[in-house]
């Protein structure tokens, strides 16, 4: 046993699988910066009730929340070709992840702005702070901040997340390490540990910082 | 569409049959080792306390699909051979149990400690007064988060496809190929899910709104 873990994690195909692992979070960082941008318009423009508008956006996001990502990842790689727009792997990845996690932020948005007391808006209007200039400078940065730890812990579902592009074959860990034990049966479970054990320190880590997070935000 | 429908109707049934057992075989087993986590995070034992935390965090923190495959590649090679039907509903069933103890705990913190003294002082021994007192409480909180979980483990049934589960997801995949009519039968299998998830949601975002 201890042979094939010796034998398995080369120098190579650990860096064959680290690389998949800076993949894993390339994709994650780019999407969730994305999908933080996106979903911070989407969920405005559902709290800020345009007629018309925002019914549709909410009904956009409550959609595609409610799928499984793993068919907006098949629509992206598989579905958009078919109206003319061929996305490789990575960008395909890149555009699922992002879809479904604005969606996801949009909400988380939404509710940090109802969090705000009504009285910060109210006292803003008061002083003559117009509406979109009291959102802007007075509703959302408090918001943001307490939106802070519900970010970090999206993140770790991104991450996690970021191994069902598997598919559509984006050479990411998990894709990587079944490269490597396609090789040599004896490296399967040598690759498991590795897989697991990167992913569990990274998305542990990431938790551990959303935990300070929260219990800073709570003793303020 | 509507062609697609009458060419694969039985294949899509057959999936969805799939993503239903699957999902609440999964929904049950979560619930219950949910249950029994969340207790053993709020034991007055050290140990137990930390037995349970380990295991949310490494439930928490490793992606479900490595999960399932560990139970499709792995366990095979040692134990016995699982079906991909059976490998997928294990793993779905322990990813999600994590969650579900993490939202049943934050349920049993939010009853008043009073409860619990009131119970002891009137008799009952710990475990009494967790079963019978704190914990149906605990339960009315947290039926709101466990209604989100579920619509997030019906999404996650959907790894089945990974492993040969026949689920909707994999049935969709194979029709897709095989019709050619990729973004119809997407659509089709999007509009499936929408129907199982979407009234869940609803439902309990009135009952977040009813309890508020």
């Amino acid at each position: 046993m201890l042979h094939d873990f010796i034998a398995a994690y080369t120098p190579a195909n650990l860096r064959y699988l680290f690389g998949g692992l800076g993949l894993t979070l390339l994709v994650s960082v780019v999407s969730i910066l994305a999908s933080f941008l996106l979903g911070s318009i989407l969920g405005i423009i559902r709290y800020v009730r345009i007629k018309g508008l925002s019914a549709a956006v909410g009904g956009i996001i409550d959609v595609i929340r409610n799928l499984p990502l793993i068919l907006i990842l098949f629509f992206t790689y598989f579905g958009l070709p078919n109206l003319g727009i061929r996305p490789g792997v990575l960008v395909a990845a890149i555009l699922a992840m992002t879809i479904f996690e604005s969606a996801m932020l949009a909400e988380i948005v939404r509710s940090g702005i109802q969090a705000i007391d009504k009285g910060q808006m109210e006292g803003a209007r008061a002083n003559g702070l117009t509406y979109w200039q009291a959102l802007w400078h007075i509703v959302l940065p408090q918001a943001m901040v307490k939106m802070i730890p519900a970010l970090v812990s999206q993140f770790i579902s991104l991450v996690k997340d970021t191994s069902l592009a598997t598919i559509i074959l984006l050479p990411e860990m998990l894709y990587r390490s079944q490269i490597i034990y396609g090789q040599d049966s004896n490296y399967i479970v040598p690759m498991f540990v590795a897989v697991a054990t990167l992913y569990f320190i990274v998305c542990f880590l990431l938790s551990l910082l959303a935990h300070w997070l929260e219990r800073r935000q709570a003793r303020a | 569409m509507i062609n697609l429908i009458h060419t694969y109707g039985s294949l899509l049934l057959v999936g969805l049959r799939h993503t239903l057992t699957c999902s609440l075989i999964a929904l049950a087993a979560s619930l219950l080792l949910g249950t029994v986590v969340a207790l053993l995070e709020v034991a007055p034992e050290r140990w137990l306390r930390g037995v349970a935390r380990t295991y949310i965090e490494i439930f928490r923190n490793i992606p479900l699909l490595v999960i399932t495959l560990f139970f499709y590649v792995v366990v095979p090679l040692y134990v016995i051979k699982l079906t991909g039907f059976v490998a997928g509903t294990i793993g779905l069933s322990l990813y999600t149990s994590a969650f579900i103890a993490e939202t049943i705990r934050s349920g049993i913190r939010a009853v008043d400690p009073g409860q619990m003294e009131g119970a002891r002082a009137n008799g009952l021994s710990y475990w009494q007064a967790m079963r019978v007192i704190v914990l149906p409480q605990a339960f009315r909180y947290v039926i709101p988060p466990l209604g989100n979980q579920f619509v997030n483990l019906v999404k996650n049934s959907s790894t089945l496809a990974f492993v040969g589960g026949f689920d909707l997801m994999y049935q969709g995949n194979n029709i897709a190929s095989d019709s050619m009519a990729t973004m119809a039968t997407y659509a089709v299998v999007g509009l499936l899910y929408l129907a199982i998830t979407l009234p869940i949601s609803s439902y309990m975002r009135y009952l977040e709104k009813r309890l508020a």
